[in-house]
């Protein structure tokens, strides 16, 4: 091979790694039914019980959209985590760890290909969401503005940083931490203040709760919908505690896959 | 000559490796030249694969240090990285995807910009056209040591590391496999390091042999060399002679 036939790029290698995860979901249709099957039973169970809130409570009915806006941004952070541990997943099931790593590739290049990944899967799963609660619910998504665009990368930024964490604990524990891939989230879940403001949570806990960027997030979501103005403090918050948590997540990371290298396990990784 | 080409493919010196107590490799010193295909035999938990994996940069020695290409194999160098490849039966490739698919990722990720040219010759070459879109997982064994030895040669690379190329396959299979990695050999000059338990392989295949025991390099040589040297018939019985615990010649021959 001469130089004009190699070209030894980080993009060329990130491609490499989304192209193995699109051929992985062209050839099981399982995969793909199940991108978009969690978002849509979220948003028939959530839209009804709105709909049922609607008529019997005044917050509600003053933002109906309030919970359906809710259910969908916080599926960005699940899908969105997901997207990351699971197709780390995948190449632990494929035992594929070691003969990826006998190329040029880097660690940070397979973490910047987990997270394309994750984009796209989280956007194939929560469009038909959005579009099945305009069509049933007459609620767009949209209609938050152009906050929205804000809230759903500082969400997926957040869930990139928590999908990488656990990608780190997966490298450091091998398949025998698989549930971490599906229930680290939920821990996230009530201190992110989801569907109430973070002041219905107890003192102590909101110190907690607003160590989070999701919690800025979902804060920073009502006050659009409910005051009809952008909270650029929440949002700052959001930023910066978010540069945090990925620089965290990446030496975690970076540090299981060096305690690999120590240890022997990239060639038997899925053990 | 640029840099690159004078610097050996693979140079290692004092090399060692500790799993807490347990050492897995020790003051392993040897090199391969342009052009030679070196064995590297011992018995199950000798350090063939423990080496190899430090050749390889998944594992990072606790003395030493190995160069590939004259870069320390500890750094990861991309550039070095993408001359060189490896096969093994024990590392498949994902079995959901198709050999085809699987060989335009692995292209990919070293760098070629032509990977479906690339992997027509290939399966030209190695007879792969028949099961080239088929799902890896679905593979006799011998067609996945072709798809392996395809993907271990999809970047024409100069140093190629084969752990027990020919493990688990029929006689027939295997001598096409030994066949190919000659033919490949002869026509790059490149270099090889081959883990095998298989000793008429390594007689056929090997220019030098070092012979590993407990992590350590205890001997090394010409197959022939070694042979007299052991005063035995053939590389078998100086394999049992070593793997049994037989006295072995001094070290330092020339590797």
């Amino acid at each position: 091979m001469n130089d004009r036939t190699i070209n030894l790029t980080t993009r060329g290698r990130i491609f490499a790694l989304m192209l193995r995860h699109y051929y992985l979901y062209r050839g099981s249709w399982p995969r793909i039914i199940e991108l978009a099957y969690w978002p849509l039973m979220q948003i028939f169970l959530w839209g009804f019980i709105s709909q049922f809130f609607q008529q019997h409570s005044t917050l509600i009915a003053q933002a109906g959209g309030l919970l359906l806006a809710g259910v969908m941004l916080w599926d960005v952070m699940f899908r969105g985590q997901l997207g990351v541990s699971v197709s780390f997943l995948e190449e632990l099931w494929a035992r594929n760890l070691g003969q990826m790593f006998i190329s040029p590739l880097r660690p940070v290049e397979l973490a910047a290909a987990l997270m394309s990944v994750s984009l796209v899967r989280t956007l194939v799963g929560l469009i038909p969401a959005a579009l099945i609660a305009w069509l049933l619910y007459e609620f767009a998504i949209t209609s938050i503005g152009p906050g929205l665009i804000v809230f759903f990368f500082m969400l997926l930024a957040f869930s990139w940083a928590v999908g990488l964490a656990v990608c780190g604990l997966l490298l450091r524990y091998g398949l025998g931490a698989e549930s971490l891939a599906w229930v680290t989230v939920f821990a996230l879940a009530p201190i992110s203040a989801v569907y109430y403001p973070v002041s219905v949570l107890p003192e102590w806990l909101q110190w907690i709760a607003l160590a989070t960027p999701s919690a800025h997030v979902f804060e920073g979501m009502r006050a659009v919908m409910l005051e009809g103005r952008f909270d650029w403090e929440h949002c700052f918050w959001a930023l910066g505690l978010n540069v945090i948590a990925v620089a965290l997540a990446v030496w975690i990371f970076a540090s299981a896959f060096d305690a690999a290298r120590r240890d022997g396990r990239l060639l038997q990784s899925g053990e | 000559m640029s840099n690159a080409e004078v610097h050996k493919p693979v140079e290692v010196i004092g090399l060692g490796k500790k799993f807490g107590e347990v050492v897995a490799a020790e003051a392993i010193d040897f090199n391969v030249e342009r052009g030679r295909v070196v064995g590297l035999l011992g018995g199950n938990g000798a350090g063939k694969t423990t080496t190899m994996s430090m050749l390889m940069g998944l594992l990072t020695p606790t003395s030493g240090i190995a160069r590939i290409f004259g870069k320390d194999a500890s750094t990861r160098d991309a550039g070095a990285l993408a001359r060189i490849n490896f096969s093994s039966p024990y590392v498949e490739m994902p079995g959901r995807l198709t050999v085809a698919e699987n060989l335009e990722i692995y292209a990919r990720l070293f760098g070629l910009r032509h990977p479906k040219d690339r992997i027509a010759k290939l399966a030209r070459d190695l007879d792969l056209e028949s099961f080239l879109h088929r799902p890896t997982r679905t593979l006799s064994a011998g067609q996945k040591s072709r798809s392996a030895l395809a993907k271990s040669l999809i970047n024409a690379p100069e140093l190629l590391l084969l752990d027990e190329p020919t493990a688990s396959l029929d006689p027939d299979t295997a001598d096409w496999v030994r066949r190919y990695i000659e033919t490949y050999q002869a026509e790059t000059g490149a270099a090889i390091l081959l883990a095998s338990h298989n000793m008429p392989e390594v007689e056929r295949l090997c220019d030098d042999v070092l012979m590993m025991r407990d992590g350590r390099i205890i001997d090394r040589g010409a197959p022939s060399a070694l042979i007299a040297r052991h005063g035995r018939q053939n590389m078998e019985e100086v394999f049992l002679d070593i793997a049994r615990g037989g006295s072995a010649a001094p070290a330092g021959t020339g590797l």
